[in-house]
C-alpha cells in the first residue's frame, strides 16, 4: 500500500470537509473493498476519511412503509436486524449472504453502493425495490443512481449518508456464489410493490453492471410464479463473459435465480 | 506517522505508525504478537482473523487507525495462563490442525461463532460460517468437529461462571 493520511471523522460535516482538504481523498467506511484495492495499489488516495465511527451514520430505521438503513450500518447488523427481517426478510436474508462473517462485521451497506462492483449484492436489492440513495447533499432514486460499472451518480466529495427502502408486498433475492469469493456469479432480486408492480434486478449479469430485467418482470407481472419464467428466453449479447462463465452461462443463471427468487419470495 | 491508542489483550498500548499501517502489522511487528498470521494477504484466507469489539474481523482488512480506541482480543489473549480456553482445548483434542498455519483465525472465528450462536449451533452452521477460513491439511472435518465440542464446552463453562 502507497502513503497515505487516516482521518477519522467525527460527523457528516467534518468528513465532508476532510475529505475538501485532501488532494485525492477517498471515503473509508468498512473498508472491505477499499482497503484491498489499495493494498494492490490499484488505488493511492493521499487521505483516507474514516466515516464508520459517525453515530448520524448507523442505524436502522423502520417507520410505516420504508425501511431506512443509514450508510455505515453493517452487513451482519442489517442481517440481523428483527426489524428487517420482519419489513423486508429478502434484503435481511441479502445481507447474510454477502462475504463471510468477518467481512459482514467490517462492510457497510454505503460503502458498498459507493463501489457498485458490477458483482455487488447490494445494489440488486436497490434497484429492484426502487430505493432512495440519501447523500449529505440530495436523494438520488435507484434508476439515476447507477451508472456502470464501479460508477455512480455521485460527486466528488459527495458521501452516501442512508438508503430507504420501500417496503414491497414481496421480494426475494436468490445468488449462485462463486465459491471462493462469494461475490454473485449471477444473483437475482424480485419485488412485488403494493401497488402491484414487479420490478426485478440481476447483479453479477450485466457488463454495465446491475441492470432490470424486462422479460422477467413481464412474465412475472402476467403470473406471479416460478413456472412463468420456464419459457423466457434472456438475451446473452452484453452479459459478463470471463474464466467463470459465459455470457450463455449467465444469461441461463439470470432465468434460474429469477426463478430460484420468486420461490423464496412466496 | 499517528499514534494509535487501543486495548489489546485487556493491556493498553499506544502505538507510533505509519496511516497504511494495517492491523495485523500493529499486532504481529510492533507488539511481538505473531500469533496472528498473514495468510493471503487479500481477505480470504481468515489467518488473520481478530476479535475487534468482540467481534470477528480480517486484520489484514483494517488500518491500525481504525482499531484506535477499540479493544481487540488475539490468539495470545484467550488462554487463561496456562489453561487453553475451551476452544483451543477442543482443537487439540479433536485433532483440528496439522501444520497450524490457519489455527489462530480458526480458532478465533470459531469463538466468534460460538458466541453468535451459543446453544443453536449445529455442523451446517459451523461449516456455513467458516468458510471465510481456509484450511489447506485438515478438509475441515477435524476442525467442525472440535467447534462443536468447544460449543457444548463453553456453554458448561459459562454455566458454570
Amino acid at each position: 500500500m502507497y502513503e497515505t493520511n487516516y482521518h477519522r471523522a467525527s460527523s457528516i460535516d467534518d468528513a465532508v470537509a476532510q475529505f475538501a482538504k485532501g488532494t485525492d481523498s477517498k471515503f473509508l467506511s468498512g473498508g472491505q473493498t477499499l482497503l484491498p484495492v489499495m493494498k494492490q495499489r490499484l488505488a493511492a488516495p493521499s487521505d483516507v476519511i474514516d466515516v464508520a465511527k459517525i453515530k448520524d451514520m448507523i442505524g436502522i430505521d423502520v417507520s410505516g412503509d420504508t425501511v431506512t438503513i443509514k450508510a455505515a450500518t453493517t452487513h451482519y447488523d442489517v442481517a440481523q436486524s428483527e426489524a428487517v427481517q420482519k419489513a423486508i426478510p429478502a434484503l435481511a436474508h441479502l445481507a447474510s449472504m454477502i462475504g463471510d462473517p468477518a467481512v459482514r462485521h467490517r462492510g457497510t451497506i454505503g460503502g458498498s453502493l459507493a463501489n457498485n462492483d458490477p458483482a455487488a449484492d447490494y445494489p440488486a436489492a436497490v434497484l429492484a425495490l426502487g430505493a432512495t440513495v440519501k447523500t449529505n447533499k440530495r436523494s438520488i432514486s435507484a434508476e439515476d443512481f447507477f451508472k456502470g460499472l464501479f460508477t455512480t451518480a455521485l460527486e466528488d466529495g459527495e458521501m452516501i449518508t442512508a438508503v430507504s427502502f420501500p417496503v414491497p408486498a414481496k421480494a426475494g433475492y436468490a445468488k449462485m456464489r462463486h465459491p471462493a469469493s462469494r461475490f454473485a456469479l449471477t444473483g437475482v432480486f424480485v419485488a412485488k410493490t403494493k401497488a402491484g408492480d414487479v420490478r426485478v434486478a440481476a447483479t453479477g449479469a450485466s457488463q454495465s453492471g446491475v441492470m432490470r430485467v424486462a422479460p422477467i418482470e413481464q412474465a412475472l407481472k402476467a403470473n406471479w410464479a416460478a413456472a412463468a419464467l420456464d419459457a423466457v428466453m434472456i438475451p446473452a449479447n452484453g452479459l459478463l463473459a470471463d474464466i467463470h462463465g459465459s455470457a450463455a452461462y449467465r444469461a441461463n443463471l439470470v432465468k434460474v435465480m429469477g426463478q430460484r427468487a420468486v420461490t423464496a419470495a412466496g | 506517522m499517528s499514534t494509535v491508542k487501543l486495548t489489546v489483550n485487556g493491556k493498553a498500548v499506544s502505538v507510533d505508525v505509519e496511516d497504511r499501517t494495517l492491523l495485523v502489522h500493529l499486532l504481529r511487528e510492533n507488539l511481538n504478537l505473531t500469533g496472528t498470521h498473514v495468510g493471503c494477504d487479500t481477505s480470504q484466507c481468515g489467518a488473520c482473523v481478530v476479535h475487534v469489539d468482540g467481534r470477528a474481523v480480517k486484520s489484514c482488512t483494517m488500518l491500525a487507525g481504525q482499531a484506535a480506541g477499540s479493544n481487540v482480543t488475539t490468539i495470545e489473549g484467550l488462554a487463561k495462563g496456562d489453561e487453553l480456553h475451551p476452544m483451543q482445548a477442543a482443537f487439540r483434542d479433536n485433532h483440528g490442525l496439522q501444520c497450524g498455519y490457519c489455527t489462530p483465525g480458526m480458532i478465533m472465528s470459531a469463538v466468534d461463532i460460538v458466541h453468535r450462536h451459543g446453544g443453536k449451533l449445529d455442523e451446517e452452521t459451523v461449516r456455513h460460517e467458516l468458510e471465510g477460513n481456509i484450511c489447506r491439511c485438515t478438509g475441515y472435518h477435524n476442525i467442525v468437529k472440535a467447534v462443536l465440542d468447544a460449543a457444548g464446552r463453553m456453554k458448561v463453562a459459562q454455566a458454570a461462571e
